[in-house]
């Protein structure tokens, strides 16, 4: 492919100010602070404003970056996100926690020369900046409100990534939508598994007005099948979306896992940020204390859990990984940020069992040195172990982020609902539909455990297709 | 709800007006009206939702212990089924608990939920009046429990467990079941449900610790005795403190009698996502919540369980303090 080539050097990224690790590690306020507008013009104005923009092929919601990234460098905050906005409806989300690095910056013709153009720190900066001051604009960032079809009504289950951007994509046509959440706190993945310190609430709090005021009501402690079925909704509404989430954390399937001492990253970190159990006891909800943390995976649930641990007091806190960092799946910022904060790797380690006292509470875990022997069918060296080479590492709270299984409510409550062979729900994958007419369906319950801004740009192509049949 | 209308009405009107023929959004005519400029950033994820729970009738069965509740809340009545459970939350800043659902009414929409006060969450219910809200009721969750007609059951209860037993007694008699009701308590005036029980099974027995009341020991010499005694019992069914289940599945193991259990174990989310109420059966980790809460009883490491559920008992014990000394002005 062509691209256009840089001819004169290009100015060092800007760097993000961040709060100090040694004061952060202390403290569940954002890490990450933000550009001030100098420095958001400033990064900007170093795009090369491509002809063929290679890093909107990299974005699942097809942000148009180059033409926001163009306002932005003018100063046009408010153009700039009008343009984010016509295809993201969760800018100051995605900003925050998507994977640039393998998305629009992984695309970016600067990235040859190492430092790819900040689009994820722009996206922030402009979603920030930008107050909305009707509905509508918070919705689709235009000021054309839609004329609102009281005729027309969408259900979406669940209020995480997909539902939401489903119900925004549905509400900025006029569309009425109730949205079903089983939490007592709507935002799914938002509020419960992604931490205040990488993900403000009120940013998520911010989002889930905007789609309020255009319309989308949220019935809170409704579960998908159980409080709602699918069947019901599709007599009361015209199209049903499924955005229930992945759900079952997967286990280790090692001895004791059942100590007293060994969560699931889900539970660990539903505690502390749905439960807000860092405020405990002015919150109810506690979180185990641990002095020394393990925690097993490598992604970006595996990093917010180890930070977490440490801000709840941890003393020391290791990341138990079988293979090197090199693999570690987790988003660039969170491994450095975590490193920077004094999370501690033990690589090239495989557990083999957890150790308990006889109050069944976690004392150690007895890990397997690996090496990284030939390539297996993903391309990357298989963890061997070396025979002989195992040792005890001291632990009283362990964390297992190793991801999840399809949760099997609404599963089970929906037989008609064709499943793959991973239990994950099946959809045509131009339109989002599942084998039952007009229910669609996206996010980890499709794909299985995967990023936010994948799963939005499944509610994109499931609200548009929506739209489309109901509105023409 | 006719205030819901009223504001969506309201919502209506607002867009018509503040929209110009061509269908755009008129900036200068929404300034007109008032309330329709928003401006963003204002934290609110509960704003504007009727969500909270009213409770429509209280009994105090042991004073300031337990108390039967009846909740409006038509939708998990009209799904509710007997070894359903649901969770609750009382405060904003409150934690959630799971409690079985110990009757439903669908006709007048109702449910029953009995509580034993023991940390800081049963201990806000039990303050609350006729009238008053849970914040948070979310279910029917879990399994319901598998009922078919076969012969006899006997249904055990312990303590607040004798209210969930009440509603699987109750689906083994609507099922035409002949159901014997075994329940215990330290002393008659810890007893619950006895009327109750006794309006649709078929026999009652009724044992106490002190003697106070019908047998002078535990539910399960009741049992022993009815089992050797009586050989079309199909099925046991247990609900109570885990030593008290733990017990009945004892006794009725060299019986070879089919033994259910309702679990207990501290939940977070309670739709199976977190995986705190992890148990063991059979040797295979099971999820009460989406799995249960209804097991095997001869299959139950009820020691793992027992362990499990003191894991936050140094929590617990500052959050009731803490909930104490506040309580009391101090």
């Amino acid at each position: 492919m062509e691209t256009k080539t840089p001819k004169k050097p290009v100015a060092p990224r800007v760097d993000m100010p961040c709060q100090p690790a040694e004061v952060r590690r202390a403290n569940f306020d954002e890490v990450a602070l933000g550009y001030t507008r100098e420095m958001a013009i400033e990064e900007a104005q170093r795009c090369l404003q491509c002809k063929k923009p290679l890093c909107v092929s990299g974005c699942p919601v097809e942000v148009p970056i180059r033409d926001f990234i163009r306002e932005a460098a003018h100063g046009n905050m408010d153009a700039a996100y009008r343009i984010i906005k016509s295809t993201n409806s969760l800018p100051a989300v995605c900003g925050r926690v998507c994977p640039q690095e393998h998305q629009c910056e992984g695309k970016c013709v600067l990235r040859a020369k190492g430092q790819p153009v900040a689009i994820g720190r722009l996206e922030r900066f402009v979603a920030d900046t930008y107050i909305a001051t009707t509905a509508c604009e918070q919705v689709t960032g235009t000021d054309a409100c839609a004329l609102p079809r009281g005729d027309l009504k969408v259900a979406c289950i669940g209020s995480g990534p997909s539902s939401l951007t489903c119900a925004g994509v549905c509400a900025a046509a006029g569309i009425k939508v109730d949205v079903y959440e089983a939490l007592h706190e709507a935002g799914g993945v938002l509020i419960y598994g992604i931490p205040a310190f990488r993900l403000p609430k009120n940013v998520v709090a911010t989002e889930i007005d905007g789609l309020r005021l255009a319309g989308v009501d949220f019935h809170l402690n409704s579960v998908g099948g159980r409080t709602v079925e699918v069947e019901e909704l599709l007599e009361t509404h015209h199209a049903v979306f499924i955005g229930v989430g992945a759900g079952l954390p997967m286990f280790l399937g090692v001895p004791g896992e059942n100590l007293v001492g060994v969560f699931s990253a889900n539970e660990y970190l539903t505690r502390v940020n749905l439960g807000r159990a860092y405020d405990f006891p002015n919150q109810d909800t506690p979180a185990f204390p641990g002095k020394n943390v393990t925690v097993f995976g490598a992604g970006n649930v595996a990093m917010d859990a180890a930070r977490t641990a440490l801000r709840m007091g941890a003393e020391s806190v290791h990341i138990v990984y079988r293979r090197t960092r090199a693999e570690m799946p987790a988003r660039l910022e969170e491994l450095e940020h975590a490193e920077e904060e004094g999370v501690q790797f033990a690589m090239l380690s495989a557990p083999l069992r957890f150790n308990g006292d006889n109050e069944m509470r976690l004392t150690s875990v007895t890990l397997q040195k690996m090496e990284l022997g030939e390539p297996d069918a993903s391309g990357r060296r298989r963890p061997v172990a070396i025979e002989g080479e195992v040792f005890d590492l001291p632990t009283d709270l362990a964390v297992v982020a190793l991801g999840t299984r399809s949760n099997p409510i609404l599963l089970d409550a929906t037989p008609k609902l064709k499943q793959n062979k991973w239990g994950y729900i099946e959809v045509n994958e131009e339109t989002g539909e599942t084998s039952i007419p007009n229910v669609f369906a996206g996010g980890d319950i499709v794909t299985g455990a995967a990023t936010v801004i994948l799963a939005m740009g499944a509610g994109r192509k499931a609200g548009q297709e929506i739209v489309k049949r109901l509105l023409g | 709800m006719p205030q819901q209308k009223g504001v969506e009405e309201l919502q209506t009107v607002r867009h018509i007006l503040c929209t110009n023929l061509s269908g755009q959004f008129d900036r200068k005519q929404a300034a007109l009206i008032p309330g329709t400029f928003v401006r963003a950033g204002v934290p609110s994820l509960r704003k504007g939702e009727p969500m909270p729970t009213r409770i429509l009738h209280k009994e105090s069965l042991i004073p300031g212990k337990t108390s039967k509740l009846v909740l409006d809340a038509p939708e998990i009545a009209r799904k509710g089924k007997p070894g359903h459970f649901v969770m609750l939350r009382m405060t904003p800043t409150g934690e959630r608990i799971p409690l079985t659902i110990a009757d439903t009414d669908a006709e007048n929409g109702t449910i029953t939920i009995v509580y034993l006060v023991m940390g800081k969450s049963t201990a806000l219910l039990e303050a609350l009046s006729v009238g008053d809200n849970v914040l948070d009721v979310c279910g029917p969750l879990g399994h319901p429990t598998h009922i078919e007609k076969k012969g006899t059951v006997i249904c055990v209860g312990g303590g607040t467990g004798i209210a969930a037993m009440h509603h699987i007694a109750k689906g083994h008699a609507r099922m035409g079941n002949k159901v014997v009701g075994v329940i215990g308590a330290r002393s008659k005036d810890l007893l619950l449900f006895e009327n109750e029980l006794k309006s649709f099974v078929n026999e009652l027995l009724i044992s106490t610790d002190d003697g106070s009341y019908g047998h002078k020991g535990l539910v399960t010499e009741l049992l022993r005795d009815r089992l050797e005694k009586d050989k079309s019992v199909f099925e046991v069914v247990a609900v109570g403190p885990v030593p008290m289940m733990a017990a009945v599945a004892e006794t009725t193991r060299p019986f070879g009698v089919r033994t259910t259990v309702s679990l207990n174990p501290i939940m977070v989310d309670g739709i199976g996502m977190c995986g705190a109420c992890r148990v063991s059966v059979g040797g295979k980790t099971k999820f009460a919540c989406v799995d249960g809460p209804e097991f095997d009883g001869h299959e139950v490491d009820f020691p793992e369980l027992r362990r499990r559920l003191a894991a936050y008992r140094e929590q617990e014990k500052v959050s009731i303090d803490d909930y104490q000394r506040t309580a009391h002005g101090n």
